[in-house]
């Protein structure tokens, strides 16, 4: 059968066709990352810039500001797709709508989990933490953004009919977030003291696989809801 | 094997159902809650190191135990929902969500209430508190999802999802104590081995256990049955329901 071949060949069609629709419309993409950096630029001018109180609290500011601007951009990941049919053409097709979706949770988080990998040492250093902290902080952004992007789109899906969806998908992805930011920020602040970050590297990690895995399975449930 | 749930499906046979046992519910949550409350706040032994105020326990264990209850619950009916596209399931998640919230805040607000006596403090951050705040939270999404629709169904169907993706939440909350080893102190009566409470002071924790539990189901189906109603409005047997009543009155 070549439908095995084609669930595949889709799903990267649908890879690149986001990426290039990104590339198209940087703005969208940037946009969500300059709003990290500016949250990330309030708190020492909110704080007060103490090089010490920075690097304290640096894991957690970094965190939420990752969380936040990961909600940023789920508004649109579904809906323009939804608007102009291609998301129903998508769930009309034969090849499992579940993994069909996984593509565009994988360019979501090459869009916007990636590049904040990318921008962690620019954030470590404007809150002057440690170099040992940066690499566990890396670590735990690599880890972690993937289960953000992936229980972010069954949020962006659950309010795909709803015209001002926005606070809401904050409103119920928030909580699940909540997890994924403990963790993150122990292993964070144990790397600072010198402390082992196998421990919470390993949940993070698990806890990526577990909502990468399944998550796909409540998006396209959520999306099939949608579309009657 | 299960063709005798076959005719709740309908929601008039799910309303007489529903009405015919509320009042045993009723009945029951009075007697147990008032032994139990009674019992537990009055009679049982102080404890030898917490004293009098080790009291709460009685109201703060059954509602944070029935605060994941009712959440399961809400999660299982989400599950019929959108399995079997059995719309009485799906009326049942805005019946229990605020039940389930309600007891989640109970928990919460004692839980604060012991904690100043005993660790000096109305809330720390620890793995069990923060965890049931999320409870909370999670009851509030549900909620505010299931409105948030214009069509009835779809909302109730996002809702049911949702709750069905929160469930993750449970474990985390119960194996917490047991995970970090923080200031909540460990499980007192829902693990294997013996429980490690004498017994003067477990026979009143189980009766007020059975007491919350009779109680959540009381609410959520007195809920319930305003919810059968409402979505039946325009249907014969719920006109026939609400006529009686206005003659009755």
């Amino acid at each position: 059968m070549s439908s095995s071949v084609n669930s595949t060949a889709l799903w990267r069609s649908v890879l690149v066709r986001d990426l290039r629709i990104a590339a198209r419309r940087r703005s969208d993409a940037l946009n969500p990352l300059l709003f990290l950096l500016m949250v990330v630029t309030l708190f020492p001018l909110g704080v007060g810039p103490g090089p010490d109180i920075l690097a304290r609290i640096a894991p957690g500011i970094i965190w939420v500001a990752a969380l936040l601007a990961t909600l940023l951009g789920l508004d649109r990941l579904f809906k323009d797709d939804y608007n102009d049919g291609s998301l129903e053409q998508l769930c009309l097709l034969s090849q499992p709508l579940a993994f069909t979706l996984t593509a565009k949770v994988a360019a979501h988080w090459l869009l916007s989990g990636l590049p904040l990998v990318i921008l962690s040492p620019v954030l470590a250093l404007l809150l002057n933490l440690p170099l040992d902290a940066w690499w566990a902080l890396a670590l735990t952004l690599l880890l972690g953004t993937p289960a953000l992007s992936a229980l972010g789109a069954i949020g962006a899906a659950l309010t795909l009919q709803l015209q001002r969806g926005g606070t809401l998908i904050s409103l119920i992805l928030l909580p699940l977030f909540i997890p994924l930011l403990i963790f993150a920020t122990s292993a964070v602040e144990n790397a600072g003291m010198g402390l082992a970050v196998h421990g919470q590297l390993a949940i993070l990690a698990a806890i990526s696989v577990l909502t990468v895995t399944l998550a796909p399975l409540a998006m396209a449930a959520a999306v099939r809801m949608s579309m009657n | 094997m299960w063709r005798w749930l076959h005719p709740y499906a309908k929601p008039e046979a799910t309303y007489r159902l529903v009405d015919r046992l509320l009042p045993w519910f009723a009945a029951l949550t009075i007697i147990s809650l008032a032994v139990g409350m009674i019992w537990g706040l009055a009679f049982a032994p102080a404890d030898y190191q917490q004293g009098d105020s080790y009291r709460i326990i009685y109201i703060h264990v059954p509602s944070a135990i029935f605060s994941m209850g009712a959440y399961f619950g809400m999660a299982v009916m989400g599950a019929i929902a959108l399995i079997w596209q059995i719309k009485t399931a799906e009326w049942s998640i805005p019946a229990i969500a605020p039940v389930g919230a309600a007891m989640t805040a109970i928990a919460l607000f004692t839980g604060a209430i012991w904690g100043k006596p005993m660790w000096g403090t109305w809330w720390v951050w620890d793995a069990r508190l923060t965890s049931e705040l999320i409870l909370l939270f999670l009851y509030v999404g549900v909620m505010a999802l299931y409105y948030a629709f214009d069509d009835q169904r779809t909302g109730a169907k996002a809702a049911a999802i949702l709750a069905m993706v929160g469930v993750v939440n449970l474990p985390i909350i119960h194996y917490s104590v047991e995970w970090w080893n923080t200031l909540h102190q460990g499980a007192t009566i829902t693990k294997f081995e013996r429980p490690s409470i004498a017994t003067s002071m477990l026979w009143p924790l189980l009766i007020s256990l059975l007491g919350f539990m009779l109680l959540t189901a009381t609410l959520v189906m007195m809920r319930f049955k305003n919810e059968l109603l409402r979505h039946e409005l325009h249907r014969p047997w719920a006109q026939k329901v609400l006529g009686t009543a206005q003659e009755a009155d």
